[in-house]
């Protein structure tokens, strides 16, 4: 197989969005290893394509700004890629040439026929089945030699792939937020992918320096399959809490223990607001069809977005008002499902604080253990204290972390992940958790 | 020249903080300091120790790269910034790379043996960290020949260095080199962290060693030095008051309260030439030679030295050059606590280049200062135990790869 070839006119579906953008920057360096790097004599083109063209262009300038801090970083390789260049001498010389060599390669367009050309079609598009299918089947009838590596985080891929007529020639290729930064990548065979395209997906996510987990093509994969259960649980004990506590509480207490008791980088629904309200229903709503003994949604979730509580980032990256307010990323308020708006956490942390009663003395937290190569030793002495307390806190703390571990145990069982070290992996890396959810904690 | 004709001193030193990585008021992304500022606070502050400008009757400024980390030459003109009174007076600037502080010494010298001026401002400065280390290595990669630049690493200097460390590591054996070069860094922190101007002063790293010993990473940076090996990028500046015997009734400071310039040496050796010998800092060993010549002492009768650490391995071959080992001995002699603060020869007592910060243009004035406060009692925690039988000290200055070099011999005034 000719991978080279295969990379040679590359399409990017939804190129300006925050996925899209990344793994476009990504192909980018892909295509520069082959081109300015192994000197092949060929033409690359990368196509950037998006409904909107002044996302194009805002991406053209995001992109260039991806390359020079790639280019700083490798400026030891560059050098010698530019060895030959006798007019480039100075490494701002070489970086700027670099940057420019690569922005030649990309074309960008709001054309879907722009894909006819491309051996490759990468899509992260919205999480919108019928979409995704109408543009497969349109570009494969005018490119049947096409392979599709989709982003898609939730909806199973043999189902577009029937339906888009693809047998063979599809792959899930799910990268996590933000793509050049985030290690992990989750791969998704059908039953019927070829071998071809499984080699040259899992080859390629290797030169991209990814950790490769595989899990089977069942809605929400390993990744979602996890988060959204987890934040479905996150969600009921927050609703029974609120009857006594009232939502402003309920929220601020489910994610103060989910983040402090259970060391992780930030509290649930945080998370919600960083991944977005709108996107979390929509990720279960596609989820939902696979599941039909399952309950995957939640009507706290139609309340807020009734009420255009929708988190989600501005595109600077900076957080929208969702189920908490923020000012320079610290939550300030927090809102009441119940009331219709927000009130200052200050007035509710004294009594949430009374409310989960006594923590664990000895003091862990994330930031300080995910790096430590003693975590272990942390976490194990800090969740003993916590199963030793019997305050109202440590006991929502264990209940959650024991459901944490439930969902990973199910993911296995159900052998959507292949072993609970793939299910640690991805919680680990995608999600930045300091510990796996199948551990002997809970 | 066998001895100076006249008698010289230097007094009044100052030097700012050493900005930079390490430093906590230090932020990458936040406004800092300008090169005005810095040239302000260490000018004002040795003109306030000496009675003012009235009493300056010409200024040197020693600067490298202003023109292109700030897009500023005619740096002369700064001088009158600092003070009104400066205004008119005769200023210059001087620049030869990393020695360009040195040379600011050196010329105020000269200014004095040649009668026309009897108290001399000479300052030094450094504002580098406007741009990102691999745009700031082109910039620093004009201390050597820009016709090599292309050829040479995407870090220059390092490189250099790095080549000449992989030149001593099968010269001399690899592994005590290397734990040498890991023996100096811890030397230079500990020695930084008894001083509140330098870039390392904040250090709390309780495992010096192990970050020491951190791999080699050629992918990222060079073949044989890892960043530890290397002094920082830093912001400051340093000033220091030089003057004749009339000078210093003048400024009315005490001469107990001056170091004497007992000798100096400033040689220069061709930039197109590669060294001769890469486990040698040749120039270097002339300059030490003929200061100390000029001063008429031998190396026995020196108490503390500044040595242009601006990587280990450079560190090392300065002990070499300079005639505390032999060639290839210099490694062992660091190893067997020789260069420690309490050791045979104390070296770089605030960290040098790699503890207290290289600040390009500053550094030559820097070491200066801290001589003048070693001698003359005024390092604070930092201060070593200067001996009768040990009363001299000396300070090499290194621009480029061995190629402008001045050392300076001092003792204390009587």
């Amino acid at each position: 197989m000719d991978l080279i070839r295969k990379m040679e006119n590359v399409s990017v579906l939804g190129a300006a969005g925050k996925m899209g953008s990344g793994i476009l920057v990504l192909l980018s360096f892909e295509m520069a290893k082959l081109k300015l790097g192994k000197k092949e004599d060929k033409e690359f083109v990368l196509n950037a394509i998006d409904v909107s063209q002044s996302a194009l262009t805002n991406l053209l300038a995001y992109v260039k700004s991806q390359l020079l801090k790639h280019a700083e970083k490798n400026i030891v390789e560059l050098r010698t890629w530019y060895q030959d260049r006798e007019d480039l001498i100075d490494n701002e010389e070489i970086i700027n040439q670099f940057a420019d060599d690569v922005m030649a390669m990309i074309q960008t367009s709001t054309r879907i026929e722009t894909a006819y050309d491309s051996q490759l079609i990468f899509e992260a598009i919205k999480e919108d089945k019928a979409l995704k299918v109408k543009l497969f089947s349109q570009i494969k009838q005018n490119n049947p030699n096409a392979w599709f590596l989709t982003n898609t985080s939730s909806i199973p891929i043999g189902g577009i792939e029937k339906e888009a007529g693809l047998t063979g020639d599809i792959i899930g290729y799910h990268f996590y937020n933000p793509p050049v930064i985030q290690k992990l990548l989750e791969i998704i065979k059908t039953d019927n992918t070829s071998d071809d395209l499984a080699a040259f997906s899992v080859s390629l996510a290797k030169s991209m320096r990814k950790i490769v987990v595989q899990s089977r093509d069942v809605a929400g994969f390993i990744g979602n399959g996890h988060f959204m259960r987890d934040a479905l649980y996150a969600l009921n004990l927050a609703e029974e809490l609120a009857k006594t506590e009232g939502w402003a509480k309920a929220f601020f207490l489910v994610d103060t223990i989910s983040r402090d008791l259970l060391v992780r980088p930030m509290g649930i629904f945080q998370l919600l607001d960083y991944v977005g309200i709108d996107v979390t229903r929509f990720i279960l709503d596609s989820m939902q069809p696979s599941f039909p003994n399952e309950s995957l949604s939640h009507t706290a979730l139609n309340k807020m977005l009734d009420n255009e509580v929708k988190g989600g980032q501005f595109a600077d990256g900076s957080q929208k008002d969702g189920i908490f307010k923020y000012q320079k990323g610290r939550i300030k308020e927090v809102y009441d499902i119940e009331l219709g708006k927000y009130s200052k956490t200050e007035n509710v942390e004294m009594d949430c604080a009374a409310f989960m009663g006594e923590l664990p003395i000895l003091k862990v937290y994330w930031k300080s253990v995910v790096r430590d190569p003693n975590k272990a030793d942390h976490l194990q002495k800090f969740f003993n204290e916590l199963h030793q307390l019997d305050s109202v806190g440590a006991n929502l703390a264990i209940a959650y972390g024991e459901n944490s571990k439930a969902i990973g145990q199910m993911l296995v069982d159900t052998k959507v992940a292949e072993s609970k070290e793939d299910v640690n992996t991805v919680l680990e890396t995608g999600f930045f958790h300091a510990y796996g959810p199948i551990n002997d904690y809970f | 020249m066998k001895a100076l004709r006249k008698k010289i001193y230097m007094t009044a030193g100052y030097n700012t903080i050493s900005m930079g990585t390490g430093r906590n008021e230090f932020h990458p992304k936040k406004p800092r300091p300008g090169l005005e500022d810095y040239i302000k606070e260490a000018g004002q502050s040795t003109l306030k120790m000496i009675g003012g400008a009235v009493n300056v009757d010409e200024g040197v400024i020693g600067n490298f790269m202003a023109s292109r980390f700030n897009n500023q030459a005619n740096l002369p003109a700064f001088l009158p910034m600092i003070d009104a009174g400066l205004k008119y007076k005769p200023a210059v600037s001087v620049e030869g790379a990393c020695a360009s502080g040195g040379l600011a010494l050196t010329t105020g010298i000269k200014s004095i043996l040649a009668d026309t001026a009897d108290v001399v401002l000479a300052l030094g400065f450094e504002v580098q960290n406007t741009m990102k280390a691999m745009y700031g290595a082109d910039v620093l990669a004009g201390a050597g020949w820009q016709k090599t630049r292309k050829e040479g690493h995407a870090y220059f200097f390092p490189g250099v260095f790095s080549e000449r460390a992989g030149v001593y590591y099968e010269k001399f054996g690899r592994e005590t080199t290397r734990k040498a070069m890991a023996k100096w860094y811890c030397n230079a922190i500990e020695n930084a962290r008894l001083c509140e101007t330098a870039q390392e002063f904040h250090n709390t790293n309780k495992n010096l060693e192990g970050t020491a010993n951190t791999p080699v990473n050629p992918r990222a940076f060079v073949e044989n030095l890892n960043y530890f090996d290397c002094s920082k990028v830093s912001d400051g500046a340093s000033a220091i008051a030089i003057v004749s015997e009339e000078g210093l009734k003048k400024i009315g400071l005490e001469v107990k309260d001056a170091v004497e310039i007992v000798g100096f040496a400033h040689v220069a050796a061709d930039i197109t030439q590669k060294p001769e010998n890469m486990t040698s800092l040749s120039t270097m060993k002339v300059a030490a030679e003929k200061a100390m010549l000029m001063a008429g002492i031998t190396i026995d009768q020196l108490g503390t030295v500044e040595v242009h650490d601006c990587f280990s391995i450079a560190g090392i071959m300065a002990l070499e050059a300079i005639g505390f080992a032999e060639e290839g001995k210099g490694a062992e002699f660091v190893l067997a606590g020789h260069t420690a603060r309490c050791g045979k020869i104390p070296v770089n007592t605030t960290g040098g280049l790699i503890g207290w910060g290289h600040p390009t243009g500053a550094t030559g004035v820097h070491q200066a200062v801290t001589i003048w406060e070693q001698l003359t009692g005024k390092a604070g925690k930092a201060q070593i135990e200067i001996t009768k039988e040990k009363p001299y000290a000396m300070s090499v200055n290194m621009g480029g790869d061995d190629k402008s070099l001045v050392a300076i011999v001092y003792k204390r005034g009587e």
